[in-house]
C-alpha cells in the first residue's frame, strides 16, 4: 500500500527535466522573489522552479543531495551563508563579463562563487523626541554606560546580528569585540525578543531610545498598509554609524551557482538578470533595498535618508568570524 | 490474572495469526519501525562523538539557561494543561450547567490553533505597540513605563501560549477516560459517603490516570519539540539551542548531542512513569454501564463551572480567532487568491494522505504487538515514540540523510552497471515529506490505537469464539465497533497535526509546492502579521471540522452508546 502510494506520489511530483529551466533554493521568501522571477519567465520562456526555506536548512539539503541535487541556484539574504556554502564546496566558480562589470568587487566573491544582488545596512534607529543625532557616533559608542537600559535589539541567534559582530571582530579582533559586546548587552532595555520591526516599535513607544535594525524594515513600516504602523515609524529616524571611521555595516543578499547545477548557463543568465537595471530598480522600489550597482538609484524613501559611507570590509570576514561572533555574544549574555 | 493477560493477550484471535504467517511480518514491522526511527537513532548515536570543545563553551555560557528555561517551560505547561484539561473534562462529562453541551466540543477547538500562530496573534494584541497597551496609554494618559503590563514575549508568555493550545490533549484523553469509567465505581464511592468532589479526586482521577498521563506526555513532548513559539519570543531553550549550536557555532555534532540529551530526558520520564504505574494497576472493576446521570449544578457552583470551562476556549480559541478574522478582513485585498486555493488543497492533501498511512501503519504495528508480542518490538516502538519530541527541522534532516544516501547510492550503482542515472528518486518529493510526518506523528496514532485495542479484553474474543464467530467475524463484530472511535481519533489527530506542521514541510518539499503553514510563516517572518492572518485563519478553519468530529466521536465512545437515542 505504502509502496503504491509512494509510486503514485513520485509520478505526481517528479520534476521532469526540460530544456530551459532553472531550479532555485531560495532563502528569500516567496512573496519577495517570485514576482521578479515571474517577469523573467514570461519574457524568456525559461521555467523557474522554486523552493524557499531557511538558508542553513537549504544548504544542508544541498550538501546531502550532493552531485545529484536538482538545485542550480542558491539565493540567500546574507553573505555569511554564501561563505559557508562556498567553504562546504557546494558552489562553483562563474566567469561572467556582465557580473564582474556591474557588481562592485566588494560585493562579489573573489573566486566568482557568489554574487551580491542587493545591499542593506544595519543601522541605529533613534527616537526623534528624546535622542539627538549629535549624541550618536559609532557602534562602539553603544557600549557606553550612558545608554544603559536604552537599547533594543533582537536575539543574537539572528544572522544579521551575528554578521554585525563578525564584522567588528574582523576590524578590532575578538578581545575588543568581547569588551564591546559585554558593555552593549549591559545597555539592553529589555531581553532581546521579536524581530527588527519590533525593536523599532519599542523605540517609538518609549521602551527604548535606540534600536538596531536593517534599513528595509523601517522603510517597510513607513510604507505599511497599516496606518498605526506608519505613525509608529514616523516617530523614529535613521542614523548611519561610524561615518568618520569604518562606515556603516552592510550585508548583501546574494546568488550562487551550485556545484551540482545541471542548468549552469541558464542559472548564470538569471543572476545577470537579477543585477540588470530593471531588476535592481524593482528591488529598490519593492523591497527598499540598496541596489548593488551604482547606476541604479535607491528608492526615493531611502534617498531621503541621505547617502552614507558603507563599511568596506571584505564580506568574507562576516562568514569567517561567524562562529566566533556567536561565542562572543554567548559570553556577553546577549540572548 | 495479570500473568494470563501477559501470556495470551491474543486470546482466540490467535487464529488471525495466519495473517501474520511467520516471523516475516514481525521482521517486516521491525524493519519499518527501524526505518522510521532513523532520525531518532541518528540523534541518539551522536552522543559518543567528539564536539571539539563546544560543550565547554556551552557549559560556561548558555547551557544553564537552556536547562532552567526548558524545565520551567515543561513544568509550567504541564501544570496549566492539567488544570485546564482535567477539570473541564470532568465538569462537562458529569455535570450540567448553562452552555455545557456547547463547551463539550468547544473545549477541543484550540487544538486547531498552531502554537506559533497563537503566539503571533497575542503578540500583535498585547505587545507594547499593540492595541491593548495603546488603549491603556490613551485612556489613562500614561506613558510607557508608568504602568505595569506583563511582557508577552517571555518565558511566562511561552508557557501561556503553549498551554492554551496543548491542553486539549489532556482534555480529550481524560474526558474519554471519564466517559468510559463504570458508573458503578462512582456510585459505590457516593454510597460510601464521598461528596462528588471526593469521588472525583479519589476515584475518578486515579482511574483516569493512565489517560491523563498519556495526554500529558503528548503535551510535554510537543512542548519540548516546539521551536516557532520560543524562537519568536526570544526564550532560549534546548530547541533554540540546538539550532544556534548547529548553524551559529557550526557544530552539528554538539547540536545533535543537545537534542540527544533532550530525548534521553524524555525517555527517562516515560520509563519512570511506566515503572511507577506498574506498582498500582487500575482496572475497570465492573462492566456495567448505564447512561451517566449528570448532576445539575446550582447557584455559585453553576457560574463557577461556566467561567472555569469558558476560560480555555475564550483565550485558546475565541480571542485569537477573532483577531485573525479582523486582520484578514483588513488585508484580504492583498491576498493572492489562486495561490491561496492551491495551498489549501496541498495542505488538505498532505494531511489526508498522512492520516490514512499513519492509521494503517499504526493498526499494523498495534496488532502485531498484540498477536506476536516481543521485547524487541516493544523496545522499537518506544524508540519510535520519541519522534514526537524531536523538533521538525531535526526530523527533516534526519530524513534527508538516509533518503539522499539511498538515492545517491542507487544512482551510482545504476550508472556503474547500466550507465543510467536515476538521480534523486525519493528526496525532494512528497514521499520524503510524508515520511517525516510519520516519524513525528505516528506516535500519536499508535498511542491512541494501543489504548483502543487495550479496551478489547482477550475474554471478549473468547466469548465471540464460543458463540461460533469466525476470527474475521470477531474482527468485524467485536473489534471494529469498539475500535471505531480510536481509529477516527488517531487519524484526526494526525490530520490536524500535519495541517499545522511547518519546519519539516519547509525543508523537504518539492519545487513549487506551498502549504498554508509555509505561507503564514513566511509572512509572519517578515513581521507582516496582519497579512499572514488569512492563511493562518484557513489553517484554523480546516482544522476545526476534524476537531469537532473528534469531540463528537468521543461523546459516542462510551461502550453501549446507542446512536439512535
Amino acid at each position: 500500500m505504502f509502496k503504491k502510494l509512494s509510486l503514485s506520489l513520485l509520478v505526481l511530483c517528479g520534476t521532469a527535466a526540460q530544456a530551459d529551466e532553472v531550479n532555485i533554493y531560495s532563502a528569500r521568501e516567496e512573496n519577495l522573489i517570485k514576482p521578479i522571477l515571474d517577469i523573467y519567465s514570461e519574457r524568456t520562456g525559461v521555467t523557474i522552479n522554486l523552493v524557499t526555506g531557511g538558508a542553513d536548512e537549504l544548504t544542508q539539503r544541498l550538501e546531502l543531495e550532493g552531485a545529484n541535487s536538482p538545485a542550480d541556484l542558491l539565493l540567500t539574504v546574507d553573505v555569511g551563508r554564501l561563505y559557508r556554502a562556498k567553504e562546504a564546496g557546494l558552489l562553483q566558480s562563474v566567469t561572467s563579463e556582465v557580473l564582474s562589470s556591474v557588481i562592485p568587487a566588494q560585493y562579489r566573491d573573489t573566486d566568482g562563487e557568489w554574487f551580491g544582488v542587493s545591499v542593506r545596512s544595519r543601522v541605529v534607529i533613534y527616537d526623534k523626541a528624546s535622542v539627538s543625532p549629535d549624541d550618536l557616533s559609532t557602534y562602539a559608542d553603544l557600549a557606553d554606560p550612558k545608554w544603559a537600559g536604552k537599547i533594543c535589539v533582537r536575539s543574537s541567534s539572528n544572522i544579521y546580528n551575528q554578521s554585525l559582530v563578525a564584522s567588528m571582530i574582523g576590524h578590532n579582533g575578538v578581545e575588543a569585540t568581547q569588551a564591546w559586546a559585554t558593555g552593549f548587552a549591559a545597555n539592553f532595555g529589555r531581553p532581546p525578543q521579536g524581530g527588527d520591526r519590533d525593536q523599532i516599535s519599542a523605540v517609538a513607544i518609549g521602551q527604548c531610545q535606540l534600536a538596531i535594525s536593517n534599513t528595509y524594515y523601517l522603510a517597510g513600516m513607513l510604507q505599511s498598509p497599516d496606518a498605526a504602523e506608519r505613525e509608529t515609524a514616523e516617530s523614529v529616524a535613521v542614523f548611519f554609524p561610524d561615518q568618520q571611521g569604518n562606515g556603516a555595516h552592510v550585508n548583501v543578499s546574494g546568488a550562487a551557482v551550485t556545484k551540482a547545477a545541471k542548468n549552469r548557463d541558464a542559472a548564470v543568465k538569471l543572476i545577470e538578470f537579477l543585477v540588470s537595471e530593471e531588476a535592481q530598480a524593482w528591488y529598490a522600489e519593492t523591497n527598499n533595498e540598496y541596489p548593488v550597482r551604482a547606476d541604479v538609484p535607491a528608492s526615493a524613501l531611502l534617498q531621503s535618508w541621505g547617502t552614507f559611507k558603507a563599511d568596506d570590509i571584505a564580506l568574507d570576514a562576516l562568514g569567517i568570524h561567524n562562529a566566533e561572533a556567536v561565542r562572543v555574544m554567548d559570553r556577553a549574555g546577549w540572548q | 490474572m495479570d500473568t494470563l493477560t501477559l501470556k495470551a493477550p491474543e486470546g482466540a484471535l490467535s487464529s488471525l495469526k495466519r495473517w501474520f504467517p511467520s516471523h516475516a511480518s514481525t521482521w517486516g514491522i521491525l524493519l519499518l519501525c527501524l526505518l522510521l526511527s532513523v532520525p531518532v537513532l541518528t540523534v541518539l548515536s551522536s552522543v559518543t562523538a567528539s564536539s571539539e570543545g563546544v560543550w565547554q563553551h556551552l557549559y560556561e555560557t548558555v547551557l544553564g539557561d537552556y536547562v532552567t528555561h526548558s524545565v520551567t517551560l515543561m513544568v509550567g505547561v504541564g501544570l496549566i494543561v492539567l488544570v485546564l484539561g482535567i477539570g473541564p473534562a470532568w465538569l462537562v462529562t458529569m455535570t450540567q450547567f448553562p452552555g455545557s453541551r456547547t463547551l463539550e466540543w468547544a473545549l477541543v477547538l484550540p487544538l486547531a490553533m498552531p502554537a506559533y500562530i497563537i503566539a503571533y496573534t497575542y503578540t500583535g494584541l498585547l505587545d507594547v505597540g499593540g492595541p491593548v497597551q495603546a488603549w491603556i496609554r490613551e485612556t489613562f494618559s500614561l506613558r510607557f513605563g508608568q504602568y505595569w503590563f506583563p511582557s508577552i514575549r517571555s518565558l511566562g508568555g511561552a508557557i501561556t501560549m503553549l498551554s492554551l493550545v496543548l491542553y486539549p490533549y489532556v482534555y480529550l484523553l481524560s474526558r474519554t477516560a471519564f466517559i468510559e469509567q463504570s458508573v458503578c465505581v462512582l456510585e459505590v464511592s457516593r454510597t460510601l459517603g464521598a461528596t462528588p468532589f471526593q469521588a472525583f479526586r479519589r476515584v475518578a482521577i486515579p482511574l483516569a490516570r493512565p489517560a491523563i498521563i498519556a495526554g500529558l506526555s503528548l503535551v510535554l513532548m510537543e512542548t519540548l519539540a516546539d521551536y516557532g513559539t520560543v524562537q519568536y519570543f526570544g526564550v532560549s531553550v534546548f530547541t533554540t539551542g540546538v539550532f544556534r549550536t548547529w548553524f551559529g557555532l557550526g557544530s552539528s555534532t554538539a547540536a545533535a548531542q543537545l537534542a540527544a540529551v533532550l530525548l534521553l530526558f524524555i525517555l527517562f520520564l516515560v520509563l519512570a512513569e511506566h515503572w511507577s504505574r506498574q506498582k498500582a494497576r487500575y482496572h475497570h472493576t465492573s462492566n456495567k454501564y448505564t447512561r451517566l446521570p449528570r448532576i445539575e449544578l446550582r447557584g455559585w457552583k453553576k457560574w463557577a463551572a461556566v467561567v472555569y470551562c469558558s476560560v480555555p476556549v475564550l483565550f485558546g480559541f475565541l480571542i485569537p480567532f477573532l483577531q485573525l478574522l479582523k486582520w484578514s478582513t483588513e488585508t484580504w485585498h492583498l491576498l493572492d487568491r489562486d495561490g491561496f486555493l492551491t495551498m489549501f488543497g496541498n495542505s488538505l492533501q498532505l494531511a489526508s494522505i498522512t492520516a490514512v498511512i499513519a492509521l494503517l501503519l499504526g493498526l499494523f504495528i498495534s496488532y502485531t504487538k498484540r498477536l506476536r508480542p516481543s521485547l524487541s518490538l516493544r523496545g522499537m516502538v518506544r524508540v519510535l515514540g520519541l519522534g514526537y519530541a524531536i523538533p521538525g527541522t531535526v526530523v527533516a534532516i534526519g530524513v534527508l540523510i538516509p533518503f539522499t544516501w539511498f538515492d545517491n547510492a542507487l544512482d551510482a550503482w545504476m550508472r556503474r552497471n547500466f550507465d543510467i542515472s536515476t538521480g534523486l528518486l525519493l528526496s525532494g518529493t512528497l514521499v520524503a515529506v510524508v515520511f517525516a510526518y510519520l516519524v513525528r506523528f505516528l506516535p500519536v496514532a499508535l498511542n491512541t490505537l494501543d489504548a483502543g485495542l487495550g479496551k478489547i479484553k482477550p475474554t471478549m474474543d473468547d466469548v465471540g469464539r464460543s458463540m461460533g464467530l469466525r476470527p474475521l467475524q470477531i474482527l468485524r463484530r467485536v473489534h471494529v465497533p469498539v475500535m471505531r472511535g480510536s481509529l477516527l481519533t488517531a487519524s484526526l489527530l494526525v490530520f490536524v497535526d500535519v495541517l499545522k506542521e511547518l519546519p519539516a514541510t519547509l525543508i523537504l518539499r518539492p519545487f513549487n509546492f506551498n502549504t498554508l503553514a509555509i505561507r503564514t510563516y513566511e509572512l509572519a517572518n517578515q513581521e507582516r502579521l496582519a497579512e499572514a492572518s488569512s492563511t493562518a485563519l484557513m489553517i484554523v478553519l480546516a482544522g476545526i471540522i476534524p476537531v469537532i468530529i473528534l469531540s463528537q466521536t468521543i461523546s459516542r465512545s462510551r461502550p453501549g452508546y446507542d446512536s439512535r437515542t
